[in-house]
């Protein structure tokens, strides 16, 4: 039997578009508790929509910015204040080189 | 097995007091996240830097480290003698930097597999399996028609002996169209199988896209140098562009200067909008490298009375 190319098949979707998340999925996929995603919706990290944790919605994005946030917070010990802001001067720069690449800056 | 040197790893001496090596790790630690680095090792480096700090740090894993790595120099092969670490009580305790699941096999001889594994979320025995994430390159095309990849990732597995082994897994990706660099594909159930009845977990990809030839991207925007001739950007002209859907034929308009960017709207990856490709002029001068070619040029600077430098006052 020919068993090349047989590798499975799957259906995909884009994360970030065709995505919503409630908050046990966050939990779950970032393995942590309720109370460090509500955090970080406290501190403006992530913008579910809907107005209590029981009904919030996230966006497909939130969960590599959870993930990242909760991973600079654990690995450089920063407090969440802190690692938010790093995140947010991250993908400031991320947008700046991707523009100055885009303009032929020559990064 | 290859002895790794946790001191030249962290670039300390061999005498560094407790604190230097703190201050050392805390350093080099933002340096090297792979969250904040842009380096393409600093996954591996940060792992590496996360092991070496794990044995410095602890007093007792240091003591017993430096007893063997005397007579040993980095990268040389080891094998751990026999009860190497008697005399030695070591505390327990999690790794500290990184996820800690991916000490070396020279760590693990040394001290225990223990220290693998044990991050959050392992509680009920019928949770949803792990997630795994992982990334992928594909050519700006595949996003542009769609496409199937086939990908190999290294899945680390215990075997039946309790050691842990990388087992290889192929899957056939279907590549969405409109995906663009930074965004995740989402294969559900294809992460770790879940305890009893629990779920399997997902499987993330992130995309990144391979260097374009001839585009570069913004988000859904595409970025194309477009050379023209002089006569063409200052008399005007149509000209053919190639654009992913196939070539276009743009009119540049009389009086353009080097750098004047035109949009071709829609022609970029698509999407809800789609995005755009922006054509950016570039005008390239003929060599003056035959008598015709130099009689044209000094006939230029004869008649057209040009300074190109008069904003400068010279």
């Amino acid at each position: 039997m020919n068993t090349e190319n047989s590798a499975p098949q799957f259906a995909i979707c884009i994360l970030e578009e065709q995505t919503q998340l409630t908050l046990t999925d966050l939990c779950r996929a970032c393995a942590v508790h309720d109370e460090q995603i509500i955090a970080l919706v406290d501190v403006g990290v992530l913008e579910p929509q809907g107005r209590e944790p029981g009904h919030w919605r996230f966006g497909g994005a939130s969960l590599n910015r959870a993930r990242r946030v909760l991973r600079l917070q654990r690995d450089l010990e920063i407090d969440l204040a802190g690692a938010a802001l790093a995140v947010e001067l991250l993908d400031e720069i991320e947008t700046l080189r991707t523009r100055l690449r885009a303009l032929g800056g020559g990064y | 097995m290859e002895f790794k040197d946790y001191y030249k790893i962290m670039g300390v001496a061999r005498d560094a007091t407790q604190d230097e090596i703190k201050r050392t790790y805390r350093k080099l630690a933002r340096k090297y996240h792979p969250d904040v680095s842009k380096e393409a090792d600093a996954e591996a480096r940060f792992k590496e830097l996360g092991e070496a700090y794990e044995v410095l740090k602890d007093a007792e894993k240091r003591a017993a480290y430096d007893q063997l790595g005397a007579n040993y120099k980095g990268g040389q092969d080891f094998r751990p003698p026999p009860n190497w670490n008697a005399g030695f009580e070591f505390s327990g305790g999690g790794p500290g930097g990184g996820d800690g699941a991916d000490f070396s096999d020279f760590f693990a001889s040394l001290f225990g597999r223990d220290f693998r594994g044990g991050g959050p979320g392992r509680a009920s025995p019928h949770a949803k399996g792990e997630d795994h994430h992982a990334k992928i390159l594909i050519d700006l095309e595949d996003t542009y028609r769609g496409a199937t990849r086939t990908i190999t990732l290294r899945v680390p597995a215990v075997d039946a002996q309790g050691h842990v082994i990388t087992r290889e897994r192929v899957l056939n990706v279907t590549i969405p169209k409109g995906i663009h660099e930074g965004q995740h594909i989402r294969l559900s159930g294809q992460g770790s199988a879940g305890g009893g009845e629990g779920t399997a977990g997902d499987l993330y990809l992130q995309v990144e896209f391979r260097a374009h030839p001839i585009y570069r991207v913004d988000g859904r925007d595409l970025y194309l140098d477009l050379p023209v001739t002089p006569w063409e950007a200052a008399l005007g002209a149509t000209v053919k562009v190639p654009t992913l859907g196939g070539i276009v034929e743009l009119k540049i308009p009389g009086g353009s200067e080097p750098g004047r960017k035109m949009r071709l709207k829609g022609r970029g990856i698509p999407g809800e909008p789609p995005g755009d490709c922006y054509v950016i002029l570039t005008i390239v001068l003929p060599p003056a490298d035959t008598e015709a070619a130099k009689e044209l040029y000094r006939k230029m600077e004869n008649e057209l009375n040009f300074n190109p430098r008069t904003k400068l006052g010279v």
